[in-house]
C-alpha cells in the first residue's frame, strides 16, 4: 500500500492554498472563476487517459473513453468560455480594445 | 527516469493551476490565468499520454476529438445560458470521475485483492459516490435552469423527504462500508452497481426540493463536489496533480457557496434541506397595499433631472435579455452628465457573478459595477434607483419583518434612494413568493412590463427629449 500520509498532506495544503487564492478573486469574476475551475477539475482527464490507453479489457476501456470524452469537453468548453467572458470585462467604453 | 520526468511535469502543472487562479483576482490579469490553465492541462495530457502503460492511441484520439466537437459549441452559448452550461459541465465532471472510478474498481477485482486495499477502496467509493451524485444532481439543476418541461421548476417537497434522503444516503454508506471491507467477495461486483444506482438517485432527490432562487448556492456546492471527486480519484490513483487541482476546485466551490449563503443569511443545511418557496402562504395580503404606477414618459423626465442614478439588476434582466437596452439607457444618461452605477447583489441571477458577466457583455465598464456593501452607504444620496427585474434583493422586509422568510438577508437599500422606479413584469410576487414592501413605498413608482421593452421606451423618451433641447 502506498503511504497515504504525504498524499493527505498535499490535499490539505492544496485546499489551504485554494482558499487563500480564491478568497482574493474579484467578485466581478465569480462566473468566469466557476468556468475556469470547471476546466481545471477536468484534470480527471489524466485518469481517463490511463484507463482508455492501457492494456485492459474492452469494457474497461469503453468506460475510460467516455470519461475521457466528458473531461475533454469540459476542458475545451471551460477554457474557451472563460476567455470569451473575460474579454468582455473592459474598464473604458468602446475604442482602445487593449484592456482585457 | 521516466517517472521523474512525469512527476516534474505534474509539479509544473500544479503550480500553473495555482497561478491560473491567482491571476483571476483582477480583470486585467485574468486572461493570463486562462493561458496558465491551458498550459497546465496540456502538459498534464501530454505527459500522461506519453507514459509507457498507455499503448492504445486510437480511442484516445477519437475521444479527444469528440470532446472538441461538443466542447466548442458549448462554449458559444448565450451568456444568459451560462448557469445551465456550468451545471452541465459539473455533470460531465461528475460522470468522468464516476466512470474512471468504476473502471478502476473492476480492474482491481480482475487483478486481485492486493490492488484494492482498504485505503484505495475508501477513495474509490468516495469518487463514485461524489461523481455519480454530482452527475444526476447537476443534470437536474441544469434542467431546472434551462426550464426543461420534464424537470419540475417549483421545489418538490413531500412529508418525510429529509428522512427518506438521509436513510437512502445511510444505506449507500452501509453498502459502501461492506464493499470496502470485502472488495473481492463474490457478491461485491454485484453490489457495486447498486451503490452507483443509489448515488444517482440521491443526486436527483437532493436537487428536486431546491428552488430557482437557491441555484447560485447549489451550483457552487456542485462545483465543490466535482472538485472533490477529482481529489478522490487522485487518492485512488496516487496522483498528486489530481489532488492539487481537485482541491483548488473544491475549495473554490466551497468559498463561493459560503459567500452565497452569507448573502442570503442562510446556512448550508437550510439551503439543502430547507425547501425555500414553501414558507410563504398565509400572510393575508393587507388591503392597504396599493401600487403607484408611472409611465415611461414620466420616469424619463425624473431620470433627466437626476445627478446620480443606480440601476439594480436581477434575474428578470437576464430573462428579458435586457442588458443591451440597459446599455443604451446608460449611454443616454451618461450623455447628460449623470453618474450611473450598477448595484450588484451577490445572489442576483442564477449563479455567482451572473449579473457582472451580462453587463460586461453589454460593454458596460466593470468599474461602474459596484458591490452591495460598497454602494449601500451611498444609497441615501441616490436620486433615482431603477430596479430592473430584481425583487427579493431589494425587499426591505429582510431588515424589518421577522416573519419573512428572507428576514436577515443583506439587501441593497433601494428604499433609501430619493425615488425608486421598479420595472416588473406583472403584479405577482417574486420567485420566493414574498410580497415586496418596496413597491408600496410612497417613493416608489412601478413600471409594469417586460424589462427590455420598458427600458427601450425610456431610451426612446430620453433620446427624443434631448433632440428638443
Amino acid at each position: 500500500m502506498t503511504d497515504f500520509w504525504p498524499t493527505l498532506y498535499v490535499f490539505v495544503l492544496a485546499s489551504f492554498i485554494g482558499m487563500g487564492v480564491i478568497r482574493r478573486v474579484s467578485r466581478l469574476l465569480h462566473t468566469p472563476l466557476m468556468s475556469i475551475t470547471n476546466a481545471i477539475s477536468a484534470i480527471a482527464v489524466v485518469g481517463a487517459i490511463l484507463v482508455t490507453g492501457g492494456e485492459y479489457p474492452l469494457r474497461i476501456r469503453v468506460l475510460g473513453a467516455i470519461a475521457l470524452f466528458a473531461s475533454m469537453t469540459n476542458i475545451v468548453s471551460g477554457f474557451l468560455i472563460t476567455d470569451r467572458m473575460l474579454k468582455m470585462f473592459k474598464t473604458d467604453k468602446r475604442g482602445d480594445g487593449g484592456h482585457s | 527516469m521516466i517517472v521523474g520526468v512525469t512527476q516534474l511535469a505534474y509539479l509544473v502543472a500544479s503550480a500553473l493551476f495555482i497561478f491560473a487562479l491567482h491571476w483571476m483576482n483582477t480583470p486585467p490579469t485574468a486572461r493570463k490565468g486562462v493561458y496558465a490553465g491551458v498550459a497546465a492541462t496540456t502538459i498534464a495530457v501530454i505527459f500522461t499520454w506519453a507514459q509507457p502503460t498507455v499503448t492504445h492511441h486510437v480511442w484516445i484520439v477519437l475521444a479527444i476529438l469528440a470532446g472538441f466537437v461538443v466542447g466548442v459549441p458549448l462554449s458559444r452559448v448565450p451568456l444568459t445560458a451560462v448557469p445551465q452550461r456550468t451545471a452541465l459541465s459539473h455533470a460531465f465532471g461528475g460522470a468522468a470521475a464516476g466512470l474512471v472510478g468504476t473502471a478502476e474498481y473492476y480492474l482491481g477485482v480482475s487483478e486481485g485483492p492486493e490492488h484494492l486495499t482498504t485505503f484505495r477502496m475508501v477513495a474509490l467509493i468516495a469518487e463514485i459516490l461524489l461523481g455519480y451524485l454530482t452527475l444526476t444532481g447537476s443534470l437536474m439543476a441544469a434542467g431546472k435552469l434551462q426550464e426543461v418541461t420534464w424537470v419540475p421548476q417549483r421545489p418538490v417537497t413531500y412529508p418525510g423527504q429529509n428522512v427518506t434522503n438521509l436513510s437512502l444516503f445511510g444505506l449507500a454508506l452501509a453498502l459502501a462500508a461492506a464493499i470496502t471491507l470485502h472488495p473481492t467477495a463474490p457478491w461485491a461486483p454485484l453490489l457495486f452497481p447498486v451503490i452507483i444506482g443509489l448515488a444517482l438517485l440521491f443526486g436527483v432527490l437532493l436537487i428536486i426540493p431546491i428552488g430557482g432562487a437557491d441555484m447560485p448556492t447549489v451550483i457552487a456546492i456542485l462545483n465543490s463536489y466535482a472538485g472533490l471527486s477529482a481529489v478522490a480519484m487522485g487518492f485512488a490513483l496516487d496522483n498528486k496533480l489530481l489532488i492539487t487541482a481537485g482541491a483548488l476546485d473544491g475549495s473554490s466551490g466551497l468559498i463561493l457557496a459560503i459567500i452565497m449563503c452569507k448573502a442570503m443569511n442562510r446556512s448550508f443545511t437550510n439551503v439543502l434541506f430547507g425547501a425555500f418557496g414553501q414558507v410563504q402562504q398565509a400572510k393575508g395580503a393587507g388591503a392597504e397595499n396599493v401600487y403607484k404606477s408611472e409611465t415611461p414618459e414620466g420616469a424619463a423626465q425624473v431620470l433627466e433631472q437626476a445627478s446620480l442614478v443606480v440601476l439594480i439588476p436581477g434575474y428578470g434582466m437576464a430573462v428579458a435579455q435586457a442588458q443591451h437596452k440597459v446599455r443604451e439607457l446608460y449611454d443616454q444618461l451618461k450623455k447628460r452628465g449623470i453618474t450611473v452605477k450598477f448595484a450588484i447583489h451577490p445572489v442576483a441571477g442564477r449563479m455567482p457573478g451572473h449579473m457582472n458577466v451580462l453587463l460586461a457583455e453589454a460593454d458596460i465598464p466593470y468599474t461602474d459595477l459596484v458591490e452591495m456593501d460598497e454602494i449601500n452607504p451611498d444609497m441615501p444620496q441616490v436620486d433615482v434607483a431603477l430596479v430592473v427585474g430584481a425583487n427579493d434583493v431589494v425587499n426591505p422586509a429582510a431588515r424589518t419583518d421577522k416573519s419573512s422568510p428572507i428576514y436577515g438577508m443583506p439587501i441593497i437599500d433601494a428604499d433609501k434612494a430619493r425615488a425608486v422606479f421598479a420595472i416588473k413584469r406583472s403584479k405577482n410576487p417574486g420567485f420566493a413568493g414574498i410580497d415586496n414592501e418596496l413597491y408600496f413605498s410612497d417613493r416608489t413608482w412601478m413600471l409594469f412590463g417586460d424589462a427590455k421593452s420598458v427600458i427601450g421606451e425610456l431610451v426612446k423618451q430620453l433620446a427624443g427629449g434631448s433632440g428638443m433641447h
